[in-house]
């Protein structure tokens, strides 16, 4: 990486972890690997998942080796002239899921790098701390006059290069922030840095008897661990978000004629003929040609029943064809669709959300101008009372400097938020930015969404036991001709009943309309209403239609299946007194109905996406701090207006982005518990400054006495460093 | 004293013996996959190769 790439991301430590990303993703170097595919592996999680996995491919022809990386959960396989489609398989006859890996949406390397960087820098900062303390060891013990001098000599040898090298990171910000007239933690970082270093070259020169070598080593060692740790959460979050966004690979299926081509998304052009397969994901707006289907449109609209599509509908980016083949011609692509306008508005609301003063920020805004003063003030009073001694009064601004260590600072902080994440992240949440737990520790009213958020966005058959004897074995046989949801959901529901299909013939799938079959010589139907038979529909849930004969129509009801732990993740957010509201773009009458299921009282239904958005920023107006739960894109503005915002790894990808924290499994119970552990962070962080701000108060009176001594330095500063530590990992 | 003399460049030696051989394998991506060489460690499989580059 090329020093303004590093600075361009060490510049970015912003709020939104897509903009984190975005300079890294610019940066990779696009060269592939010939034969190198990545693979992401969700469900792999111990030493026999690697074997497995490995010895499959390994097995599998014309695969040269293979790698599983568990803590990226991914896996490196050297197979050249295969791809992604043949070797999934390979993983899946084992019983893992594999996914492929868009390698261009992996900045993995980059991050790599970085991480590798400071890594390198933090082990040359230890292992010269060990050496230096050796020998200063030796001077506090009673060493003096040549012999300290010469391990002063030998300190200084190893320590400067050290200082040099290990504090880059710091120096370099430190500058960055001159530049811009920002004083961050890291310009008195490096002006002790550099101050001690250079009065305790100065003080060996003329063999005095103090000299900071292993206090400005042992300074930069613990600031590095800190600065690792901040890196590391980040960067562990940062490539889970990626891996989200690499799984859908962008690709279109181009119509030439009769020729089928796939391409990229963003050669599609308006105008172009584009086939949408069932099951595919709209990859533009455009209006269907020909072809009849269903489209499933919860994701944009929060619907959670399918629409007819027939010629001349008007489809957008991001809605799933169900049942039959489209042909679209398409009428915005890339980034003129609906999708990326949409993503558009999340980035608006974005810089709305507005700065976050996170608690570090507060801490070191007083703590930079105080260590300064102070630092100044020993140094002018000194001078002055000793009578112009300069060096007297620089060595004990240099100690001041030192002793008023902001390790604990530095270390309070990204030690609980390390903590923190790797709890939550073990529960199945991810958070991709470290000050959303300060966000949500806040947070005292929480808004869902419903069809995909507190429901699955998936069908249930209600009572299999409600169709009559001899109609369930044909409908079962009808339902496993369609990939439709309902025909899918209504197949599994009474396959567990234990139906058995009836023997059928001539089978075949109208699409955008249902099934047909004929049953012992009778035309027999299931499907949509107005096709498979009339009659009273309820409305309110989805329902598929069964016709056998002459026989009036037998209506099969189906119910949005609930997140497994909404329940429980509700009564215990109410339980915290929280004020809980659900905001939907579905039917009222749905709405009502999983409003009552889960005892929330607060509700509003068919709300369009900027009512959703209006309704949180009125919520954060009256000064409530708000985290919103969606999944759609109907949801993107209003998680983008909420104070914090979480979204299923289900979600749509502007979703994710417009989200701090990301919900990895099915279950929603973690986000009770995210609030919850949120909270407890924001206790150790403060009690990690208390920790510090005591031990400054101890600490610098002495300095400023001029009481100091290397020793003392080296003993208070490791002490505080390792209690902060500790309390941090209390957390875990 | 003398020992002195001697045992210094030995401490030095050691330490930088350390450094190097952390950075050996810091180039050679062995803190690449922390969690997996965890549970590897378990595995029955004979694994004497890192991840060719």
């Amino acid at each position: 990486m090329s020093d303004a790439t590093a600075q361009d991301f060490e510049a970015r430590l912003s709020a939104c972890p897509a903009c984190d990303v975005v300079p890294l993703a610019l940066h990779v170097a696009a060269k592939e690997v010939p034969g190198d595919v990545i693979l992401s592996l969700p469900g792999i999680h111990c030493a026999t998942c690697i074997t497995d996995v490995e010895r499959a491919l390994r097995a599998h022809d014309g695969v040269k080796s293979a790698r599983v990386n568990l803590t990226l959960r991914r896996v490196n396989i050297d197979a050249p002239g295969l791809t992604a489609a043949e070797l999934i398989p390979v993983i899946e006859r084992v019983g893992y899921e594999a996914h492929e890996l868009d390698p261009s949406a992996l900045s993995s390397t980059a991050a790599e790098r970085q991480s590798r960087d400071l890594l390198m820098r933090l082990g040359v900062a230890g292992f010269a701390m060990m050496n230096v303390m050796i020998l200063s060891v030796a001077v506090w013990s009673g060493a003096d006059h040549a012999t300290r001098d010469l391990f002063h000599w030998i300190s200084g040898a190893i320590a400067l290069p050290t200082v040099a090298f290990a504090g880059k990171p710091f120096f370099e910000s430190a500058w960055r922030g001159l530049k811009h007239g920002r004083l961050g933690m890291d310009f008195p970082i490096s002006l002790a840095l550099v101050l001690a270093s250079a009065m305790s070259v100065y003080e060996t020169w003329h063999s005095g008897p103090h000299a900071y070598f292993d206090g400005v080593v042992s300074l930069c060692f613990f600031l590095l661990i800190g600065r690792y740790l901040d890196f590391r959460a980040r960067a562990v979050a940062r490539s889970a978000a990626e891996q989200l966004t690499a799984l859908e690979v962008p690709r279109a299926i181009r119509l030439n004629g009769d020729l089928e081509e796939v391409v990229a998304l963003a050669d599609l052009a308006p105008g172009e003929l584009v086939l949408v397969r069932p099951g595919a994901r709209v990859p533009a707006d455009g209006i269907v040609l020909t072809g009849h289907s269903e489209i499933d449109r919860s994701l944009l609209t929060g619907e959670s029943l399918p629409v007819a599509a027939g010629p001349g509908l008007a489809l957008s980016a991001g809605e799933v064809n169900l049942t039959g083949p489209l042909r679209m011609q398409v009428t915005a692509a890339g980034r003129d669709s609906s999708l990326s306008r949409l993503t558009e508005l999340v980035a608006a609301a974005e810089s709305a959300r507005g700065h976050y003063t996170t608690l570090a920020q507060k801490a070191s805004e007083f703590y930079t101008p105080v260590v300064h003063i102070l630092a100044l003030a020993s140094f002018g009073y000194w001078f002055w009372s000793s009578g112009g001694d300069l060096r007297l009064a620089a060595n004990i601004a240099a100690a001041v400097l030192i002793i008023t260590c902001p390790c604990a600072l530095g270390l309070a902080v990204p030690a609980v938020v390390t903590a923190a994440s790797g709890r939550l992240f073990r529960k199945g949440l991810l958070i991709k930015d470290g000050t959303a737990l300060e966000r949500l520790a806040e947070v005292e009213t929480v808004v869902f969404d419903k069809t995909g958020t507190l429901t699955m966005g998936t069908p249930q058959l209600i009572s299999p036991a409600s169709l009559p004897d001899d109609a369930a074995p044909v409908a079962l046989a009808l339902a496993r001709v369609s990939s439709h949801p309902l025909s899918r959901a209504l197949a599994l529901g009474l396959g567990e009943a234990g139906v058995e299909a009836a023997g059928l013939t001539g089978l075949r799938e109208v699409p955008g309309f249902g099934v047909e079959g004929r049953w012992q010589g009778i035309p027999v139907r299931l499907g949509r209403l107005g096709w498979a038979g009339e009659g009273e529909s309820l409305g309110t849930a989805p329902a598929s239609w069964l016709t056998i004969g002459n026989e009036p129509a037998i209506r099969i009801d189906f119910a949005d299946r609930l997140r497994p732990g909404a329940e429980s993740c509700i009564a215990q957010i109410r339980a915290t007194g929280r004020r809980v509201l659900l905001l939907s773009g579905d039917t009222e009458a749905v709405v009502a109905d999983t409003a009552a299921r889960l005892g929330i009282p607060e509700w509003q239904a068919a709300m369009t996406p900027e009512e959703k958005a209006h309704r949180i920023a009125a919520l954060r107006a009256d000064g409530a701090q708000v985290l919103m739960v969606g999944d759609g894109l109907n949801d993107t503005a209003a998680l983008a207006a909420a104070s914090v915002a979480i979204s299923p790894a289900t979600a749509l990808d502007a979703a994710r982005v417009a989200s701090d924290i990301v919900l990895l499994g099915h279950d929603l119970a973690p986000v009770a518990e995210a609030l919850d552990v949120a909270r407890r962070a924001r206790k150790r962080i403060k009690e990690n400054f208390a920790i510090s701000g005591i031990y400054n108060i101890v600490a610098v009176p002495i300095a400023l006495l001029g009481f100091a001594t290397p020793l003392h330095a080296a003993l208070a500063m490791s002490l505080s460093s390792i209690t902060v530590t500790l309390n941090a990992l209390r957390l875990r | 004293m003398s020992v002195v003399g001697f045992l210094i460049p030995v401490s030095l030696a050691l330490g930088g013996l350390g450094l190097w051989g952390f950075i050996w394998s810091l180039r050679r991506n062995q803190y690449d996959d922390p969690k997996g060489d965890a549970e590897r460690v378990l595995s029955s499989e004979w694994d004497d190769k890192p991840r060719p580059r």
